[in-house]
């Protein structure tokens, strides 16, 4: 990508048409093991993998006493710790960062009002439904809903169509079990 | 036997303690997947499909469950559809072959009797669809984004955004879909639609001048938004749904850019979002943010302009981080326009210079360079000189190139200048770029009063440590020169010292034998010698023995050297005085670029882009003297030479043809200078032509102005103008351009990419 600031008053300046999305999120433990990538642009998988290793190595570097911005490449790094998770977004150069820091608690907060309290295990045990509720919140890089509880119930009544039955056993774990399935079918 | 389960797998692979133990389960785990697949099993594919994707993630490949996926996409379970669609959105993007095969499922479940089938679809498709597959479905999302189902009709919008980024011709046929949009009482649908609206007005100029209409509505949907009571669904800390509000204010920015009535009606929101903002949470602060560049991008007044500099100045003394570091990113945009305002802060700005964190270092010393100014260049100096010594190695090169420009723009007097130079060289002296020891050169050359003092200091400086190899050569070449005030103990302004021909001579030769010394700096110590051939007295044999021996150096640049320095002796010597005399004061040819530096590149890093390359080689000159045997009294301008390197044409369109031709300078490899020719082979003239040109990251740009701003028509005429491009890290060519002019009475436009740069422009 290509950037330059142009001189004319007040113009902050891009050449190319400017767009805000996310490029991608990363989720990775203290030890720097993944727990969910979601990409929104295209890339071979071993570029992918290597953007990964390279970027978890950057923040797990990060002295606590800094921002939580990154300048990486054409793109900016928005992370924050929670618990045991880093959250890492990764937008242009230009988006607003701090309302990407909201972006990101955000999604904390769905994660939480879907599994209570949620912890790191839950992401590890359940990432699918990681997934299901970052795609509720999030589609092409931009947020589709603003709103806290829309997407939890859209993943709650999803729940609710699965012809395989879902069981909470002990803590929050949900398992597949293999009931005959409702329609017969 | 049923294959294990998921959860069951995760906890397995989870016990493994080794690298090589988890390697192993997965394998065996992907045997029996792969099995499983082979029986074609139905119940279990989603099952395996699922641990599938956990292993993924783990890193190891999981290409084989591609046509799985595909598999479960096309079932009629939901179940299967939710890991299907999360398979492809994982392992099915645009790259893999089978990419395309989804296309018809997904279009059969865009029309799926349930919202949350069509929902799976809109978001893969939004997510990772090609742009194949958006031609072939655009139809569909906009039949959706029609629907009064609002769940569906967020999704859609979002989805028609991917589609216009993949494919935007496509833009239009979303335009009739986007009437009533900003009529939804639904947050999801109205962000969403302010989204799909920015994206079309940032990519056409024609929907950007047809959704300015949308101003007031706009308006008045940010006023509802900030005067509404609590709304416990979209509330974060007191602030009512403050995602929408900053996607409103961006979307005003881009509709109030270069237009004044559409900025007049946004004023008084934008003043009131600007007062009336909590700034006690990051929450509050990120809308101000927005708020902020919105106000300095559109046709605000003067009030509302000081106003947003002053929220950033408040930023800057947050406690919280990360609101310094955005102050700091929009007062760097914002410097240039706004100069005097951002004044103001300065003392905040430079103390950033001590923070911790290097993104806000480095924006603070930017935006230091950028407020360098007569009045004040003493005490920022001080300070930067300080960050200089204690900054990390990654900014060193660039602060040492900032000093060395803000000090020759302001220096208050020839000592200051020559001892700011000083202290520079001798705190980073390694990091000084190469190109700034001619410079470095011309300057004392010219500083005439300065000499005694200048060759004293830097002798003192190199008598401990000849390491720094920029010091080492200004130093070598001045000593050359000025050898003869150095041992006569001329200095005034400070205690001369006491130094002996012998001892100028030890110093220089310790230099020609070291091994930290690179190839050029013994060329430099060399030609020192021999300059003072003509400045001692006592020690002209010691110099003829010294030139003699590197007769046969093995450094071919310096053998030469040797051999023509020897000539000097032998055969002219009747011309050595003549040749060798004192350098007379050199003009300076294109001291222009420093002001044009200021001007034409806005933000920030003005005093950090491309500097003089003036063309100082002494040894070059030298040796061209002695084989013309003609006396030198000017120093020559730049070496550039174009021979060789192929011209392109990097623009065709419309009739408007763009040819680029280059020139490289043989002294500083990292510039090349691009002039480019516009010509109109239409009928009519070509008005208002305007040439904007962008490149990446690493590399930095100067645009001269223009011949002027008409093309003649029947390629009557051109337009030249020329381009800097600096490329320190020799990276390959790209380069974005921007056309803008008038013909045949309508506005054109364009934007281009120009990819077909000869290697040798920048090698």
């Amino acid at each position: 990508t290509v950037r330059v600031s142009w001189p004319c008053g007040g113009c902050s300046g891009r050449l190319r048409q400017q767009t805000w999305k996310i490029h991608f999120i990363l989720l990775f433990s203290r030890q720097g093991k993944l727990r969910l990538q979601k990409w929104y642009t295209t890339l071979p998988d071993k570029e992918k993998k290597k953007i990964v290793r390279e970027i978890v190595q950057i923040i797990l570097a990060r002295h606590q006493k800094t921002s939580s911005f990154v300048d990486w490449k054409d793109l900016k790094l928005v992370y924050k710790r929670y618990a045991s998770l880093y959250f890492c977004c990764a937008i242009e150069d230009q988006d607003n960062e701090l309302l990407t820091l909201e972006v990101v608690h955000r999604y904390v907060e769905l994660l939480d009002r879907y599994f209570g309290n949620v912890c790191e295990l839950d992401i590890i045990f359940n990432f699918e439904k990681a997934y299901f509720i970052l795609d509720e919140f999030i589609i092409g890089g931009e947020v589709q809903d603003t709103s806290k509880r829309s997407a939890v119930k859209a993943i709650e009544d999803s729940d609710m169509l699965q012809e395989v039955r879902l069981r909470k056993t002990k803590g929050k774990h949900l398992i597949f079990l293999h009931l005959p399935c409702l329609t017969g079918a | 036997m049923a294959p294990s389960l998921f959860h069951v797998l995760i906890r397995t692979i989870r016990t493994a303690r080794t690298q090589a133990e988890e390697r192993e389960m997965i394998q065996k785990e992907c045997a029996a997947i792969r099995s499983s697949f082979r029986e074609e099993d139905n119940t279990y594919r989603c099952r395996n499909v699922a641990k599938l994707l956990y292993m993924h993630m783990l890193g190891y490949p999981a290409h084989f469950g591609q046509l799985e996926c595909l598999k479960l996409i096309a079932s009629q379970k939901f179940t299967d559809k939710r890991i299907g669609y999360l398979g492809a959105m994982l392992l099915l993007d645009e790259r893999q072959d089978v990419h395309l095969l989804m296309t018809n499922c997904i279009k059969n479940d865009l029309n799926h009797s349930t919202q949350y089938v069509q929902g799976l679809a809109l978001c893969t498709l939004g997510c990772m669809g090609s742009s194949e597959m958006c031609r072939d479905l655009a139809g569909e999302v906009e039949k959706l984004l029609k629907t009064s189902n609002s769940y569906l009709r967020k999704k859609a919008a979002l989805c028609a955004v991917h589609v216009i980024r993949k494919v935007p011709e496509l833009m239009e046929m979303f335009l009739p879909a986007t009437k009533n949009l900003l009529n939804e009482k639904n947050h999801g649908v109205l962000h969403t639609s302010v989204v799909l609206l920015t994206e079309m007005c940032e990519r056409s100029p024609d929907m950007l001048a047809h959704f300015r209409k949308l101003v007031p509505q706009l308006v008045r949907i940010l006023k509802n938004l900030i005067m509404s009571g609590y709304s416990p669904e979209h509330d974060v800390s007191g602030i009512s749904d403050p995602f929408l509000q900053v996607r409103i204010l961006r979307l005003l920015r881009i509709l109030g850019r270069n237009d004044d009535d559409s900025s007049e009606a946004m004023n008084d929101i934008l003043a009131q979002v600007a007062t009336n903002t909590e700034t006690s949470k990051n929450v509050g602060n990120a809308i101000l943010y927005e708020t902020v560049l919105t106000i300095m991008d559109i046709k605000s007044e003067s009030g509302l302009r000081v106003l947003a500099i002053n929220i950033l100045g408040r930023f800057l003394l947050n406690n919280d981080k990360n609101i310094r570091y955005v102050a700091l990113t929009s007062l760097l945009k914002t410097v240039q326009t706004d100069h005097n305002a951002v004044q103001r802060h300065r003392s905040t700005i430079v103390d950033c210079l001590k923070d911790l964190d290097v993104s806000i270092k480095r924006r603070a010393m930017e935006l230091s360079f950028a407020l360098v100014n007569g009045n004040n260049v003493r005490g920022m100096m001080k300070e930067l000189l300080y960050f200089l010594d204690s900054c990390e190695p990654e900014f060193k090169a660039d602060c040492a190139s900032g000093i060395f420009l803000a000090a020759e723009k302001y220096a208050p007097s020839k000592r200051w200048h020559i001892d700011t130079i000083m202290r520079v060289l001798t705190t980073a002296g390694s990091y000084v770029r190469d190109d700034a020891v001619p410079n470095l050169i011309q300057l004392i050359t010219n500083s005439v009063e300065m000499h005694a003092y200048t060759v004293q200091r830097l002798y003192k400086a190199i008598l401990g440590d000849y390491s720094q190899q920029p010091l080492v050569q200004v130093a070598s070449w001045c000593i050359g020169e000025y050898g003869d005030l150095l041992v006569s103990g001329q200095c005034e302004e400070e205690e001369p010292i006491q130094v002996t021909e012998d001892e100028v001579l030890d110093i220089l030769e310790s230099i020609l034998i070291s091994n930290m010394s690179a190839s050029v700096t013994r060329g430099y110590a060399l030609t020192a010698i021999m300059k003072l051939s003509t400045r001692f007295t006592c020690t002209v044999n010691r110099i003829k023995k010294v030139v003699s021996i590197y007769g046969s150096s093995i450094d071919v640049e310096l053998q030469q050297r040797a051999v023509e320095y020897n000539a000097l002796f032998k055969k002219y010597d009747h011309m050595r005085p003549a040749l060798l005399e004192r350098m007379p004061v050199m003009e300076k040819k294109q001291n222009d670029f420093i002001v044009k530096c200021n001007k034409d590149t806005g933000a920030g890093g003005s005093m950090l882009n491309l500097q003089k390359s003036l063309c100082l080689d002494v040894m070059e000159m030298t040796s061209v003297m002695l084989r013309m045997v003609s006396r030198f009294c000017k120093s020559p301008d730049h070496y550039f030479f174009s021979a060789g390197i192929p011209s392109i044409t990097a623009y065709n369109k419309n009739g408007l043809k763009i040819d680029f031709t280059f020139e490289r300078s043989n002294t500083n490899p990292s510039v090349t200078v691009i002039t480019i020719q516009a010509s109109n082979s239409t009928e009519l003239d070509m008005t208002d032509f305007v040439f904007q040109a962008a490149v990446p990251k690493t590399f930095q740009l100067q645009l001269l102005s223009p011949s002027s701003s008409v093309i003649p028509a029947f390629n009557s005429g051109t337009i030249t103008q020329v381009i800097k491009v600096l490329n320190p890290q020799k990276q390959q060519l790209r380069m974005r351009i921007k056309l803008t002019y008038n013909h045949k009475g309508s506005a054109m436009q364009d934007l281009a990419e120009v990819n077909n740069f000869p290697p040798q422009s920048w090698q």
